[in-house]
Order: structure tokens, then sequence, then C-alpha cells
């Protein structure tokens, strides 16, 4: 474990946003990263994380093409002259239990097609999920454990 | 000939990206309630910012241009959902209404009956 692992990588992403690439810029991201650190000291988890570059490129793969999708969905639904929709909130029982893992499911199901994450019950154990098109939850469900939440499992587990 | 390739490409991009945003804005004006508008702000909202933001990148083609481009998308993602998230979550502790035509609700099952205090969702 390098010392300052994170204040570092801040760094370097600091300096790569500002554009000025020198020793007294990469020292004043090093300072506002640490900070910034400093801030969130106590919402920081210290589990091991286990990473899986090939799962998680495909779980980035998928995300990008879904996207798409849903945006062009979303295009050709506001665009109809009859908007047929049947919207409504299911509930989505969770197979992930970590924070940053639900975190991550929940933005991933935001930004895909007919589906926008309202709430997470406090148990963490079920995420609720408002559907365009609710007519069938099951389906819905099955779509998201199928698709994202076992890709996001296997990136990270 | 590189160059035409590249000003090509921009330019798609950006009327790409800009027919996004456009449809999210109709998405806002048409659809019901604030749950369904939420779906068109954060998603053709966000693709369509994150593509134009790569046609900047490929215009300009500098590496640190490009890099703080990649950037701008990579925070639109996170932070894009979140916001939608809130605003919805935020809705609902309010009282908003879900619109007459939906046909679920599981959240009202769990939720304590939110207060009847005079908020009531756009009907239409």
């Amino acid at each position: 474990m390098i010392p300052f692992r994170n204040e570092l990588i801040l760094a370097l992403v600091w300096v790569a946003i500002s554009g000025s690439y020198s020793i007294p810029n990469l020292a004043f991201g090093f300072v506002i990263g640490w900070i910034v650190l400093f801030l969130v000291r106590e919402q920081l988890q210290t589990t091991k994380v286990v990473i899986r570059p090939i799962a998680l490129l495909l779980l980035i793969a998928l995300f990008i093409k879904e996207l798409v999708l849903s945006a062009f969905k979303v295009a050709k639904l506001v665009l109809s002259p009859r908007m047929d929709i049947k919207p409504g909130i299911f509930a989505y029982p969770l197979k992930v239990d970590r924070d940053f893992e639900i975190t991550l499911l929940a933005n991933l199901i935001t930004l895909t097609p007919g589906t926008l994450s309202v709430d997470v019950s406090d148990d963490r154990r079920t995420l609720f999920v408002h559907g365009m098109d609710c007519s069938d939850p099951d389906q819905a469900r099955r779509d998201i454990s199928q698709g994202f939440e076992r890709r996001i499992l296997e990136a990270f587990r | 000939m590189i160059d035409g390739i590249g000003d090509y490409l921009a330019g798609a991009l950006i009327v790409v990206g800009a027919l996004f945003a456009l449809t999210a804005s109709f998405g806002l004006l048409r659809l019901p309630d604030v749950y369904t508008r939420m779906h068109a702000a954060s998603k053709a909202g966000t693709l369509g910012s994150c593509l134009m933001l790569i046609a900047l990148a490929v215009h300009i083609g500098e590496f640190a241009t490009t890099l703080r481009a990649l950037a701008g998308v990579v925070f639109f993602l996170l932070t894009a959902p979140i916001s939608a998230h809130l605003l919805a979550k935020a809705a609902y502790s309010a009282g908003y209404r879900m619109w007459r035509g939906s046909v679920s609700d599981d959240l009202a099952e769990t939720v304590t009956a939110p207060k009847k205090n005079g908020l009531v969702g756009t009907e239409r």
C-alpha cells in the first residue's frame, strides 16, 4: 500500500483537468486532495475491493450501449404523437450489499432505458425503481438482475 | 484530408448531441409528472451533453483538451443520475403524486403515507 495513494490519484486528476503540468500545480492538487479526503474521512469505507479488469470493461461496454439505446428510446417516445406510457414504481430486491455497489447499480439503472432509481430502503435490501413502462415489473426485475447486477458482481467480487 | 474528416465528425457529433438535448426538452414539456420528466432529463440530456463534449475533443485534437473533455464526460455520468435520483426522492417525500395513469407504486407500501399538505402532482 503506497502512502497517500488516494491523495496522489486526486493530485494527478487535478493536474490533468487543470491542464498545467508543473510541480507546483501537482503540489497544489495534492493539498486540495488531502483537504477533500480529510473532509470525507468518516464516510470512507476501508473494505477491500477486488477489481477484475475484463469484467469491468464488459460492464462499461454494456453501460454505453444501454445509455445510447436509452436516449433513443426517450427520443422516440417524446416525439411520438400519442405517448403510450404506463409509469409506476416497482421494488427491486438487491443482491449486491456493499454501499458502492448499490450506488453504482442505482446510477446505472437511472441511465438506462425506462428506469430511474428513486429510493433505497433503510435496510439496503430493496431498491425502488420508477419505470416508464411498468406493465410487467417481473420482466424489468429480470432485466436488471441478469444485466447490470450480474456484471457488477462479476467485476467486483 | 484528415482535418476534413475530423471537422465532419465533430460537426455530426454536435448536431446529434443538440438533437438529444432537444428531445430532452420536448420530454420535459410533454411528459405528465415529475418522475417521467426526470427520465427525459437524465438520459437524453446526459447523452446530448456528453456527445457535444466529445465533439469538442475531436475538434481541438490536443491531448490536454481531450483529457479535460473526457473528465467532463465522466463527471456528467457520475453526477446526472445522482441529481435525478435525489430530485425524484425529494419529490416523493414532499408528497408529489405520480401521474394518475401510473400502474403500480410499491414504495407507498413501505413509506408512511406522505402528508396531504396541498402538494399535488401536475394533473393533465
